[in-house]
């Protein structure tokens, strides 16, 4: 019983703190906090935003299973952020250049991306394994230089390339053909609801996030694959005594979770039709955010994913309102994980202290029942 | 060689490092066709480059050798480079420092209870800062300077010329510059070092001063003194510290918040001193550069400063390499740097290492053979390459605190 509240009150001791501190920043700033709390719940009324919600939590939970995967075994996949851009990039210049039909052409371009985001994370994998290199330092690395180097240097050849006529339009990869942009998916959605307006269209990628997940939770905990990644990441020396081989085990983790962010690639192929000049960033990070918040849970880092972007989203209005700043959602975003991630730190220690204290009485007890 | 070597005192090793890094530029030099290497701007750029850098590994080294790992190093950057920019416009220069100071010391504050006392994972209390950071700086600069990234031009604390050397004055009597007459002579090797040593020194930032000058300090605080010894020992074997009576969580707390406070230091030094205003996203990273030149440097002060140093080289060389030959010259640089850590790693039997250093640098040696110049975003990502490489190849050869990382229970 007390477990149960324990793990119950850590999120809601998180989100408490949370609402105070804001209201704390809305205050110092005379912003009204009621007010713009209550913009931005009647702005998540409409179900416009409710499609961009869904649209911007798609993205986060993909880049959130990525990380999850690598922490499940104490690996901290922190290039979420470079996997996915490198797999972006060469996802939307191979299929640029092919004409499929559509099922085929989808597959090609999320295999690609799959492939190329995992060899990307592989990198920091091999790092790790063959040379003992820490996976957070080359991770940032990596991400470092495929934000400095790749995407810098992208620009340049297609400034070259164009010489004074380019815009921001005009640069990126080659426009993909229809058939390779995953469907839109309006009308499952409009089964359920009246029709979607203002032109929103809700990404079909929300599907395969979701079968993500499911495959996340089967993976780790109905197969031999999952179980070993969890008992490496519990206790690498029992595993390791067990039979489990840790570095093919890290490897595996990596290039797993490089293969999940890559198809982040792919929901934002589907969005903009090409490799942009300015693809979003930050996705990574906000990915490994919601994984912290969701305790690598399948249905707390779906709930997480949902705050986030239902925070993101929904500040938005606040810019006509001028009720407050809208980056006080970031504030929320950063202020709920630190206290999330605090929150679960003592309800476990309160749980371990519960259960050692368990195992005592019990021990206690059952001398007792032996005779002296 | 190298036991002769060790023997020296600190100083004139440093010195032997530095002559030799220079004669190496110094060759590299007379047969491409560039004088960016040696340049006067080259260093002083290295120089701007490497506080942050430096202050950032340093504020690591502090957190790493009392058991904290610190991720969130770049998050205190950007903290202090917001509090640094803000206390600038508002109090003036030294204030500005200050308080900058203190905004990382905050964040210091915040990963010391998170990690100290709730023994949330090191690494994930560090990511969450570092994703608190921006989103506070994103909100204060939005609220007070009506703009999420940019704030309004910030005081300077102001340079200084080192007398005789650069040319420096001394109570309003102009000293002979020295180097400068050394660098106009144009003799081979002696004017290269003049020239770079002429950046050091002349308008050289009050704060880089101050950094070189935790270098020694450090050493001295960590490695001379009762509190160094306390300091260490949380990071070392925290049981063994607790059994004499130190107060662990105390000196843990203590030492994560020197490292924020030095991370907003150099945080401070990049808004108020490099780029003369708060600007999101200028922080580059080198809140993270600076952890790899915490490892590079062996989790040693002189070894960060060295680390940080070799890092703002790269970054700075790059900064005033508009057509991109000097970049192309650092490419022969890299190629005798990688032959001499293959033969480094002959000498020691290591056959995967020789072979990879060898492979490497053979590279580099095409690259260079073949092209003319270097695209700008090569030099761009040499850096983070560097960083690799060096993890690559040394990695095992370093030793961090031995109970880095590791939550540590009193009475436990």
């Amino acid at each position: 019983m007390r477990t149960y509240a324990l793990s119950l009150a850590a999120p809601v001791g998180a989100f408490v703190l949370t609402v105070i501190v804001s209201t704390l920043a809305l205050l110092a700033f005379g912003s009204n906090p009621v007010e713009a709390y209550g913009d931005m719940l009647s702005h998540a009324s409409k179900l416009e935003t409710q499609v961009d919600i869904l649209n911007r939590a798609t993205p986060f939970y993909l880049s959130a299973v990525a990380a999850a995967i690598g922490f499940r075994m104490n690996l901290f996949n922190i290039g979420v952020e470079g996997q996915y851009l490198v797999a972006f990039l060469f996802a939307a210049q191979i299929g640029g250049l092919i004409s499929l039909p559509q099922v085929l052409h989808i597959l090609v371009i999320m295999l690609v991306a799959m492939a190329v985001g995992s060899l990307y994370a592989g990198l920091a994998g091999i790092l790790k394994t063959a040379r003992g290199v820490n996976e957070v330092i080359s991770t940032i690395m990596l991400n470092s230089i495929a934000v400095g180097g790749l995407l810098a240097w992208l620009q340049q050849e297609w400034q070259a390339e164009q010489g004074e006529a380019f815009t921001s339009t005009t640069l990126g990869t080659n426009p993909i053909d229809e058939s390779g942009l995953f469907p839109t998916i309006n009308g499952l959605l409009e089964i359920f609801t009246r029709d979607i307006g203002q032109g929103k269209q809700l990404t079909g990628m929300l599907l395969i996030a979701i079968l993500v997940g499911v495959l996340y939770n089967l993976l780790l905990n109905r197969t031999r694959f999952g179980f070993d990644l969890r008992a490496s990441g519990i206790n690498p020396f029992a595993a390791r005594a067990g039979g489990i081989p840790p570095k093919r085990m890290v490897l595996a983790a990596m290039m797993l979770s490089g293969a999940v962010a890559g198809l982040i690639g792919v929901v934002e192929l589907a969005d903009r039709g090409k490799f942009p000049p300015d693809p979003i960033q930050g996705l990574g990070f906000q990915g490994i955010a919601v994984a912290l918040l969701g305790r690598n849970n399948p249905g707390g880092m779906a709930f997480a994913a949902l705050l986030f972007a239902f925070l993101d989203v929904s500040s938005g209005v606040l810019d006509s309102t001028g009720a407050a700043s809208r980056e006080i959602a970031v504030i929320m975003q950063g202020v709920v994980l630190l206290t999330a991630v605090v929150a679960y730190g003592v309800a476990n220690r309160l749980r371990e202290r519960d259960e050692a204290s368990e195992a005592a009485e019990a021990l206690l007890a059952e001398r007792e029942v032996v005779p002296a | 060689m190298t036991s002769r070597l060790s023997s020296m005192p600190a100083w004139a090793r440093w010195m032997i490092y530095a002559a030799s890094g220079v004669l190496l530029l110094t060759i590299v030099q007379s047969i491409s066709d560039t004088d960016r290497l040696t340049q006067i701007s080259t260093s002083r750029e290295m120089l701007r480059w490497a506080v942050p850098i430096f202050l950032a590994g340093l504020g690591g080294l502090f957190s790493e050798r009392a058991g904290v790992v610190n991720i969130g190093l770049e998050g205190m950057l950007i903290l202090g480079m917001w509090f640094g920019a803000w206390g600038s416009i508002e109090y003036g220069a030294w204030w500005g420092l200050l308080i900058g100071i203190v905004g990382g010391m905050i964040g210091g504050l915040l990963h010391a209870v998170a990690t100290v006392t709730f023994q949330v994972d090191h690494i994930i209390s560090g990511v969450a800062i570092n994703i608190l950071a921006p989103a506070i700086t994103r909100y204060l600069s939005e609220e007070v300077w009506d703009s999420p990234t940019t704030s309004p031009q910030t005081a300077e604390v102001g340079t200084w010329d080192v007398p005789f050397l650069a040319g420096g004055t001394i109570f309003g009597w102009e000293s002979p510059d020295w180097l400068l007459t050394a660098s106009k002579w144009e003799i081979w090797y002696l004017s290269d070092v003049a020239q770079l040593s002429r950046g050091l020194l002349r308008s050289t930032s009050w704060v880089s001063i101050i950094a070189l000058l935790l270098v020694p300090f450090t050493v001295w605080l960590v490695w001379r003194t009762r509190f160094g010894l306390r300091l260490r020992i949380c990071g070392e074997k925290p049981a063994a510290g607790e059994a004499q009576g130190i107060n662990i969580i105390r000196y843990k707390y203590i030492a994560v918040i020197i490292s924020g406070g030095l991370a907003g230091l150099g945080g401070a030094f990049i808004s108020t001193e490099l780029s003369g205003l708060f600007q999101g996203g200028n922080s580059a990273g080198r809140g993270f550069i600076g952890l790899a030149a915490l490892i590079f440097g062996n989790w040693r002060p002189g070894g960060v400063l060295l680390g940080a140093l070799l890092f703002g080289y790269v970054f700075g060389l790059d900064l005033k390499d508009l057509d991109g030959t000097a970049s192309h010259a650092m490419l022969l640089v890299n190629a005798i740097a990688l032959a001499g850590v293959a033969a480094w790693a002959f000498s020691r039997r290591r056959v995967a290492d020789t072979v990879l250093a060898s492979a490497l640098g053979v590279g580099a040696l095409c690259w260079w053979l073949v092209a003319d110049t270097v695209p700008s975003w090569w030099s761009n990502t040499l850096p983070y390459v560097i960083v690799l490489l060096v993890l690559v190849f040394f990695s095992q050869r370093l030793r961090m605190p031995a109970a880095n990382g590791q939550p540590y229970r009193k009475g436990g």
